[in-house]
């Protein structure tokens, strides 16, 4: 499929160029769930060039609620076998390296390096501290989705930022789930946050707009809530 | 006396008290004693932004004080 056809709608908001930027790029996407399959989706149609899909998870029928990638015929299917045949589907230009496994430290900081942008979209925040350590000693930026019910967070951190301390508390490096094990987690929120992490995703690509740095975007959404808070 | 404007989100919404938007506080309350004067049990509150900006709950309220409180938020 040519270039100039497959993306003729991104013009000219990116410029050529900057699509072929897109298409230089790798983003890791670390968890494939509410937010990483409309992560993965929304970056796959954007035209990021390299996609590294990582969840050790498969598909049950409480997923069908909220996250795009599930389907009632994948029921017990790897939910990063299903990403990568959604991204190539969508976009067979892409080169997808998928890894169907739960990571630790060390794996984390192997999978990620070299990286552009660590998307990560993963459902506890004892992980989340893992992630953003390996991202820190990767030198990768980090954009980060949280849910719960119909709010969503969304703040980027950079290696040299202080990150998930000032959101959660350096005390919760333990903690394993939020207050989303009472209210669970609705669609639209999920892909309305997975929407924010994308558009931080393609800016710091770019280097272009404005990004939640050392801010959190937080988006409450039976009140209509829309606000940028400062971390710092 | 001082009024603020209290905002509680997410499962922290079932503590919001009536008059929320004008809540009238001691002039020397910390986010603090507020949490606790609101029955919050403690470990609850994760974030407090006051006028939007993150601050401790060591912060001592001011008349007029936009204050937000969230629990932990990490559904993926």
């Amino acid at each position: 499929m040519e270039f100039k056809d497959r993306y003729d709608r991104n013009f000219n908001t990116f410029s050529p160029e900057e699509q072929k930027k897109l298409g230089a790029s790798t983003v890791a996407i670390i968890g494939l769930g509410g937010l990483g399959g409309g992560v993965c989706e929304m970056l796959a149609r954007v035209g990021i060039g390299r996609l590294i899909l990582v969840d050790g998870d498969v598909f049950e029928a409480s997923n069908l609620n909220r996250q795009v990638l599930s389907e009632e015929r994948l029921m017990g299917v790897p939910k990063a076998e299903a990403a990568r045949d959604r991204v190539r589907a969508v976009n067979s230009g892409i080169e997808v390296i998928h890894r169907i496994e739960f990571l630790d430290e060390k794996t984390l900081y192997e999978t990620i390096k070299g990286s552009d942008v660590v998307m990560d979209c993963l459902d506890s925040i004892d992980t989340r501290f893992k992630l953003q350590d390996a991202a820190k000693k990767a030198g990768v930026p980090l954009v980060s989705g949280a849910i719960a019910g119909v709010t969503g967070q969304v703040t980027t951190i950079f290696p040299e930022d202080k990150g998930y301390a000032l959101i959660y508390g350096e005390k919760s490096r333990k903690q394993g789930k939020g207050v989303e094990t009472k209210t669970g987690n609705i669609a639209y929120c999920a892909l309305f946050t997975a929407a924010l992490q994308s558009s931080e995703c393609v800016k710091i690509i770019l280097n272009r707009g404005d990004i939640l740095r050392n801010k959190l975007l937080i988006a409450e959404l039976w009140t209509n809530l829309f606000e940028v808070m400062d971390l710092v | 006396m001082i009024k603020i404007d209290l905002r509680l989100f997410v499962t922290l919404s079932g503590y919001l008290p009536e008059n929320n938007e004008c809540f009238e506080i001691h002039g020397d309350t910390t986010v603090e004693k507020l949490v606790r004067d609101l029955g919050i049990p403690d470990g609850l509150v994760k974030l407090i932004f006051i006028n939007g900006k993150r601050e401790d709950r060591t912060y001592i309220l001011k008349q007029g004080d936009r204050v937000g409180l969230f629990p932990p938020v990490g559904g993926g």
